[in-house]
């Protein structure tokens, strides 16, 4: 089966957050899900990093510690420390099939394949697993929707960006499938809907909760934290 | 190939030429982040010591020594001073969606890619210069650059673009 390259695609702008190391977290988390799965922005990715590799070379040098050397040579043969920094790998606990669905980013993240996660209900058709809370209300979550379910209609109080691993959705911009990213600022009033043949299951960024607007569910906006 | 003596050799002296002529730009990048002295120090020498033991994940045909060290660099930052995760793409995820190979001409042009980048780079008008300046050395994001310049967000984006395109053009694909 051929796999299908994603059409929708971070803006130059996001990719430069990622590759300067600027972006958030939770957006970070989003974009190297969606590098894993588009080589045509993983190339573009290496590309930036490979100007910080020149910006680096062009720095003048800072001094260093007249003995920084011969201190950092007899480090060379300690044994590595056992958690070395918080960017090391969590604990795989669920093994992992020879083509996961969610990139090694997100199953370091939530420590195995999409098997592992605990879905809380949100709405009817929308559960919802939290993976990083941000300040100022951003969220970082992965999001399933029923198949033929929609999200309620809603608005942005910041950014919102979305990457599909699994089935796809549509709004009005078109439809989404494994690995395209939507990206929605304030000006964007939309309702995905899920795919009627399987369940959405996507990444999920905010800067802030979104807002739903539609007649019904506007009124529940003081109670859903969605 | 120094790290490549590194990696399969455990090459000391060739970890020495690399430190002299790292350890000192890695410490200005950090610097030049806001980090003090000491914290640069540190997370330099972290970024030393690092590079002794992920020598054998290095891929010359993939990237230069100064872009693999860069990205460690900007990694160890966040992790030490941001004190957040930083999600990166692993080359070996079963889940990773592969590029078709670069063709061998690809190949030798990427070699001379980092001297066309380099004048790419000073080439650009200032206005764009600055803001890819600030993405890599301040810490922000294209909307917090927006903010600190006091310029419209669209403006920062379509300069961003403009840079990035342009730089794009200067190496092979």
């Amino acid at each position: 089966m051929p796999v299908l390259q994603p059409t929708h695609h971070p803006a130059d702008e996001h990719l430069l957050d990622y590759a300067a190391g600027a972006a958030s977290e939770g957006l970070a988390l989003l974009l190297a899900t969606h590098l894993t799965l588009c080589p045509e922005c993983r190339r573009k990715a290496a590309a930036m990093e490979q100007l910080g590799g020149t910006l680096i070379e062009e720095l003048p040098p800072a001094a260093i510690a007249a003995d920084a050397r011969e201190r950092c040579l007899a480090l060379l043969d300690a044994p590595e420390p056992a958690a070395e920094s918080r960017s090391a790998v969590t604990a795989v606990t669920n093994p992992v099939s020879a083509a996961p669905l969610l990139p090694r980013a997100l199953r370091d993240r939530v420590g195995g394949d999409i098997d592992t996660l605990r879905w809380s209900p949100v709405l009817r058709g929308v559960d919802q697993a939290l993976l990083v809370e941000g300040p100022g209300g951003a969220r970082t979550r992965l999001m399933r929707i029923r198949a033929g379910h929609a999200v309620p209609q809603h608005t942005h109080r910041g950014t919102e960006f979305v990457c599909v691993l699994a089935g796809g959705f549509s709004d009005l911009s078109g439809h989404f499938g494994r690995g395209d990213v939507a990206v929605s600022d304030e000006s964007v009033d939309h309702q995905p809907t899920a795919d009627a043949d399987g369940d959405c299951i996507c990444l999920a960024v905010t800067e802030a909760p979104v807002r739903l607007t539609g007649r019904f569910w506007r009124l529940l906006n003081p109670f859903v934290r969605f | 190939m120094l790290v490549r003596k590194v990696a399969s050799d455990r090459d000391r002296a060739a970890f020495a030429r690399l430190f002299d002529a790292l350890m000192p730009r890695v410490k200005a990048y950090v610097l030049r982040l806001g980090a003090d002295d000491a914290s640069a120090e540190e997370v330099a020498q972290e970024v030393m010591l690092l590079m002794w033991r992920k020598a054998d994940s290095f891929d010359p045909a993939r990237a230069a020594v100064t872009t693999w060290i860069f990205t460690i660099a900007r990694n160890k930052r966040i992790d030490l001073l941001r004190r957040e995760r930083r999600p990166a793409v692993d080359p070996d995820d079963p889940a990773l969606l592969p590029d078709a190979p670069p063709a061998a001409d690809q190949l030798v042009e990427q070699a001379n890619s980092e001297e066309r980048l380099r004048t790419a780079m000073r080439g650009l008008p200032p206005e764009q210069a600055r803001l890819i300046a600030m993405a890599f050395f301040e810490d922000r994001s294209h909307s917090a650059i927006a903010a600190a310049t006091n310029l419209p967000l669209g403006t920062v984006k379509s300069r961003i673009r403009l840079a990035i395109e342009r730089l794009r053009r200067s190496i092979p694909d």
